[in-house]
């Protein structure tokens, strides 16, 4: 079978966020950068799933040249190719990201059984991408999913509702988006790093449509320095905790 | 008009669905003065009721033939063509797994732009929203070019408020169906009856990170849950080291809770973790670093090593329970 999974390159956020002076984005100088857990874990199984059936793992990142650095990162752990959908950096909004990946999915030279998406970006977290391709491409779409497997071209899925599950079993191709805990991501090897240089990247400039959830400016929220009370330190403060726990009325 | 897709729960409408009718009152601008109600579950008589004492005028009940079970497409294309149909200027869900996932379908039925996890709306030409981002570490303000307006409401940023009851209107909404629309429906498999309280509904989580050091190490986090009720939690370095079940994870791509007492205890505070918590009502911090970043969101704070002050505060509250 043959497998896409979607990524986006995002900043790695650490403690705290600072923001450029204009306010329209995160200062990313001292930054690296990653992809969501969700989306390394949709990789990995997107991989187990290619090693149990036979296929191809192809990882798909929209957005700046670099992004071919987080495409080389999953290919050291078994993806074979990529496709970069190069923009010039400003965001795009869910729709258009939906249309360009669409598109690229339905010009692509592969056909694809399974597309692959984590549940949300990290960094704009809109839990929309994934489903507004699947609509575009007339493929029937599950979300949010924790456990995976293929049979006889079912999909069998499984996510978390409330204290028990909820089962899908979809039809192949089809869209799926993933969480993390679905699997425990593996660790690149030297080898791997190896091969992962000499496999194929393709990219194709994209260019983007007016916005239609336009973002205008970025804001840290109040929360962030919040005062404290200091209830004492090491276990002197243990008789204080109690008195605070009657207070809030976690305890009578 | 504003529509609210809602869920229910045991008790009656669930808590997310009560928070987006208590802001769908409160969206600004002439249009958005009524709000009619979507749902495709059967409601009880306690459900009815709060809808009444959310000033709801109209409940619609969909209705998808042969579908037996949560068919988000299904859902979606019923709450699109009510929302046509019914003129909707906005049309909301709580940002849950289930709302969520029936407004992106929505969005994609209507070709709409879609923005989730809203904290502010404000109608006009354009729309603007603020918006979580980085699972609430970040707020975005942003404009919004859609008719209908579609929105998810952030979790726990508004305290539901009652109104007092209205007449209410309960009609079925036939939805005319497209095959692919069927293909998807879940099966629900029920818990194992487990007795442990669900993290996520929890009104104690007792969080341990890095701090802890290890497996072992949360017997006493555990055993401080077990006293107050509640549920144990951890952060993202934990499970990664295999020292916890991923389902114990609070954070950003693990489980959000809002409970009345959030002790974090041996975490530094990435982004990552704040945004499955920072919605906690009281967070206690317990650290052996003063500066630590997670100090910023405490309310009270004790400085020390947690292994030494855990079994003390378990001891005091021992004291303390015994008649």
């Amino acid at each position: 079978m043959d497998i896409l999974v979607c990524v986006k390159r995002v900043p790695m956020s650490g403690g705290r966020f600072v923001l450029t002076e204009d306010g329209r984005d995160i200062e990313t100088k001292r930054l690296g950068f990653t992809i969501s857990p969700h989306e390394e874990c949709a990789v990995e199984e997107a991989v187990r799933l290619v090693e149990a059936n036979g296929g191809t793992v192809t990882v798909l990142a929209l957005g700046v040249s670099e992004s071919a650095e987080q495409i080389r990162e999953q290919m050291a752990i078994g993806a074979d190719r990529g496709i970069v959908l190069e923009t010039d950096g400003a965001e795009w909004d869910p729709q258009a990201t939906a249309d360009a990946i669409a598109s690229a999915v339905q010009r692509d030279e592969t056909f694809f059984d399974l597309v692959m998406f984590g549940n949300e970006s990290a960094d704009s977290s809109g839990y929309q991408v994934g489903i507004r391709v699947a609509h575009q491409l007339g493929l029937p779409v599950v979300a949010g999913l924790k456990s995976v497997s293929v049979t006889d071209g079912v999909v069998r899925a499984e996510r978390p509702a409330g204290t028990g599950k909820e089962v899908f079993e979809v039809p192949l191709p089809a869209v799926v988006t993933v969480r993390e805990g679905l699997n425990l991501p593996r660790y690149p090897s030297v080898p791997g790093r190896i091969r992962a240089k000499k496999k194929p990247i393709v990219v194709h400039e994209v260019s983007r449509p007016p916005a239609r959830l336009n973002k205008v400016r970025l804001e840290l929220p109040a929360d962030q320095g919040k005062r404290v009370e200091i209830l004492g330190h090491g276990v002197e403060a243990a008789p204080e905790v109690v008195g605070m726990f009657r207070k809030i009325g976690v305890i009578s | 008009m504003t529509l609210v897709y809602i869920e229910q729960s045991d008790s009656g409408i669930d808590d997310l669905s009560l928070q987006a009718l208590t802001f769908a009152r409160s969206v600004a601008g002439p249009t958005a003065t009524l709000t009619e109600a979507v749902t495709a579950e059967v409601l009880g008589d306690a459900a009815l009721e709060s809808l009444r004492r959310q000033g709801v005028s109209t409940l619609h009940v969909l209705r998808t033939a042969d579908i037996d079970g949560y068919a988000p497409a299904a859902l979606a294309r019923g709450v699109a063509e009510l929302a046509q149909q019914r003129a909707a200027a906005v049309v909301m869900a709580p940002s849950s797994d289930h709302g969520n996932e029936v407004m992106a379908h929505t969005a994609a039925i209507l070709d709409q732009p879609l923005a989730t996890d809203v904290l502010s709306l404000t109608l006009g030409a354009p729309a603007t929203v603020a918006r979580a981002r980085w699972g609430g570490s970040l707020i975005e303000h942003a404009e919004v070019m859609g008719e209908p307006l579609l929105v998810t409401l952030a979790a726990h940023s508004v305290e539901v408020a009652e109104v007092s009851p209205a007449e209410l209107a309960v009609l079925d909404f036939e939805v005319t169906l497209r095959p692919l629309d069927a293909v998807v429906v879940a099966s629900k498999v029920q818990g194992e009856g487990s007795s442990s309280i669900n993290l996520a509904d929890a009104k104690v989580v007792v969080s341990g990170g890095r701090g802890v050091g290890s497996t072992e190490g949360f017997a006493v986090l555990e055993e401080l849950a077990d006293l107050l009720g509640g549920a144990v939690g951890c952060s993202r370095v934990v499970t990664s080291a295999g020292w916890r079940p991923h389902t114990d994870q609070v954070g950003q791509t693990g489980t959000k809770v809002a409970p009345d007492l959030y002790i974090a205890c041996g975490i530094s505070g990435a982004t990552q973790h704040l945004a499955g918590c920072r919605t906690s009502k009281t967070m206690l911090v317990i650290n052996n670093d003063p500066e630590a970043s997670i100090m910023a969101h405490a309310d009270y704070a004790i400085i020390g090593d947690l292994h030494t002050v855990l079994p003390a505060v378990v001891a005091e509250v021992r004291k303390a329970q015994s008649p």
